[in-house]
């Protein structure tokens, strides 16, 4: 009994990366229909530039906001400089494109930071918390790392309710033909998702990467989980992308827990096909057919 | 609109709320390898009713897609007063004055309807405030009562002439003086389609908009236009007053179908 609430806390805890991943990834699918596989290895570029800073400042607080702004940065520039290029030509040449930005990024890593693994500072203790002598499977840092997704998650589903900027976003997400004859600059919306998806996608790498170690395919995996993650939750919703990341967090705490942990890669992907099978829109998909 | 007079008119200080004609001259368009307009040259008058009519593929919708800057045209101008626009993007030419409201599902149904009706005020100056848009967005409910009725509601709960209520005051808060419909009485019962053509009808002679209206249904069409152009394969075969056009027996039957 302690163990099945261990293994739940801390899948909850994955389950919250794995949603900021998949919020970014479907961020951008809305906006262009275009999955993006470089999402990861932006990800991990700037988690290098935290420990870079962490390192030089010796504050782990500058690491975690430089990284975050250099998400942001990131995620502008690659839709500025190599997804814009590909719009009006087939769907199949940005995803192409992103997959070599993924490879692109991944050799710039280990030529700039070297391939050996790094430890990655945590902000607060990693060691668990006990509850009446009995450990419940997280550590003050696995609060954080909770906290501050949710906290991201939070401010962006605000940001896209109630602010001119986010109905802008959504109006070009859902109708980019109506949004664009309406005045909205379409292609600066676009701009903005693929910051906002850097943004998370930063985060995700720091928070993930005190438990994984950095180094240029740290995230990888944890890719493969966020997309698996977003799949579940049909692509196209936020709302799903949170709670499709959850759900997988905790199927892989127990997967792993009582099955051994090098079966969870194998399980996640079990999941992304019984999904894709099943329910190729996800779980949270309404009647309405996916728009292609 | 009235309240155009005192400068709202975005980007466009000095000739706000002024009727404004709108020439195309000479446009060639197309996609691709196939050309949909083939050197078409029509006026609207400031404050009239163009009629645009045609069999299907004749180019009417084309001509509206190049003149709200949805396809860029090949060769020609299109002139907004005296201010050519050919060649510039949608986002410009709204600013400039020209609303399209583009045929069919022209609502966004994922959002309410007072975001649909946001979604209008979106090409506005940056610097105009809350207060102003939030003044404009009550104009529109006073003018469309049943949609101040449903504002908090999905616009994919309203009925079809909900929607084309909603698409039209959405391109009005764009202040435009040049107003593109196309198809606006597509699939509405005969006495909400007589309803929208009134609201067109009024929107001219009332408010002093330039409408440019492309319709499947010419009886109709004619009827309430000052002008008629008639188009067969992308070149202008007719353009003459509403009355002469509606007149005309051989032409009604060769082009028009009634």
């Amino acid at each position: 009994m302690v163990e099945f609430l261990q293994f739940t806390l801390s899948g909850i805890v994955f389950g919250m990366v794995y949603a900021a991943i998949a919020l970014s990834l479907v961020l951008i699918w809305r906006g262009t229909r275009l999955l993006n596989f470089a999402q990861g290895g932006m990800a991990m570029l700037t988690t290098y530039v935290a420990i870079e800073v962490i390192y030089k400042t010796h504050s782990y607080w500058a690491g975690f906001v430089v990284a975050l702004v250099a998400g942001l940065v990131l995620g502008a520039i690659c839709e500025l400089t190599v997804v814009r290029p590909t719009t009006g030509k087939p769907e199949l040449n940005a995803v192409i494109v992103t997959i070599g930005l993924l490879i692109l990024i991944e050799g710039l890593a280990g030529i700039l930071f070297g391939g050996q693994y790094r430890s990655f500072p945590a902000a607060f203790s990693i060691t668990g918390i006990k509850v009446g002598g009995t450990p419940i499977g997280v550590s003050p840092f696995d609060v954080f790392v909770a906290a501050a997704v949710l906290v991201t998650t939070l401010a962006l589903a605000v940001v896209f309710r109630y602010t001119s900027a986010g109905l802008r976003m959504r109006a070009a997400a859902f109708n980019p033909t109506i949004a664009r004859l309406s005045g909205i600059r379409v292609a600066r919306v676009l701009t903005v998702g693929w910051a906002l998806a850097g943004l998370l996608g930063a985060l995700a790498g720091v928070l993930v990467s005190p438990s994984t170690f950095l180094y240029p395919n740290s995230m990888d995996t944890i890719f493969v989980f966020g997309f698996t993650a977003a799949v579940i939750g049909g692509l196209d919703s936020p709302v799903g992308a949170v709670v499709g990341g959850l759900l997988l967090g905790v199927a892989l705490s127990y997967a792993g827990g009582y099955l051994g942990s090098n079966v969870t890669v194998l399980f996640a992907l079990g999941i992304l096909v019984a999904v894709l099978m099943v329910r190729p829109d996800g779980l949270f998909a309404g009647a309405r057919m996916r728009r292609v | 609109m009235s309240s155009e007079a005192n400068g709202d008119g975005p980007d466009r200080a000095g000739a706000a709320g002024k009727s404004a004609s709108l020439t195309v001259d000479g446009l060639v368009a197309g996609y691709g390898e196939v050309v949909a307009l083939d050197g078409v040259t029509v006026t609207a008058d400031a404050a009239g009713i163009t009629a645009v009519l045609g069999a299907n593929g004749a180019g009417k919708t084309t001509l509206l897609r190049a003149v709200s800057g949805m396809i860029r045209p090949r060769r020609g101008r299109i002139m907004l007063a005296d201010h050519d626009v050919a060649g510039r993007s949608p986002e410009q030419i709204v600013r400039a004055g020209i609303a399209h409201v583009p045929e069919g599902q022209g609502v966004i149904p994922e959002l309410t309807v007072e975001e649909n009706l946001r979604i209008g005020t979106m090409s506005w100056r940056h610097q105009r405030g809350r207060a102003d848009r939030a003044a404009a967005l009550e104009e529109a409910y006073t003018r469309f009562k049943p949609l101040a009725d449903r504002r908090r509601k999905l616009a994919s709960t309203l009925s079809g002439g909900e929607r084309q209520m909603l698409v039209i005051a959405r391109a009005l808060l764009a202040r435009p003086r040049v107003l593109l419909l196309d198809e606006p009485s597509l699939g509405l019962a005969p006495r909400v389609m007589a309803q929208v053509m009134d609201l067109v009808v009024r929107l001219s002679r009332e408010h002093g908009l330039t409408i440019v209206l492309v319709e499947q249904n010419a009886r109709g069409a004619l009827a309430i236009a000052d002008h008629g152009v008639v188009l067969n394969l992308g070149r202008v075969v007719a353009s003459a007053d509403a009355s002469t056009l509606a007149a005309d027996v051989a032409l009604r039957h060769h082009y028009l179908g009634f």
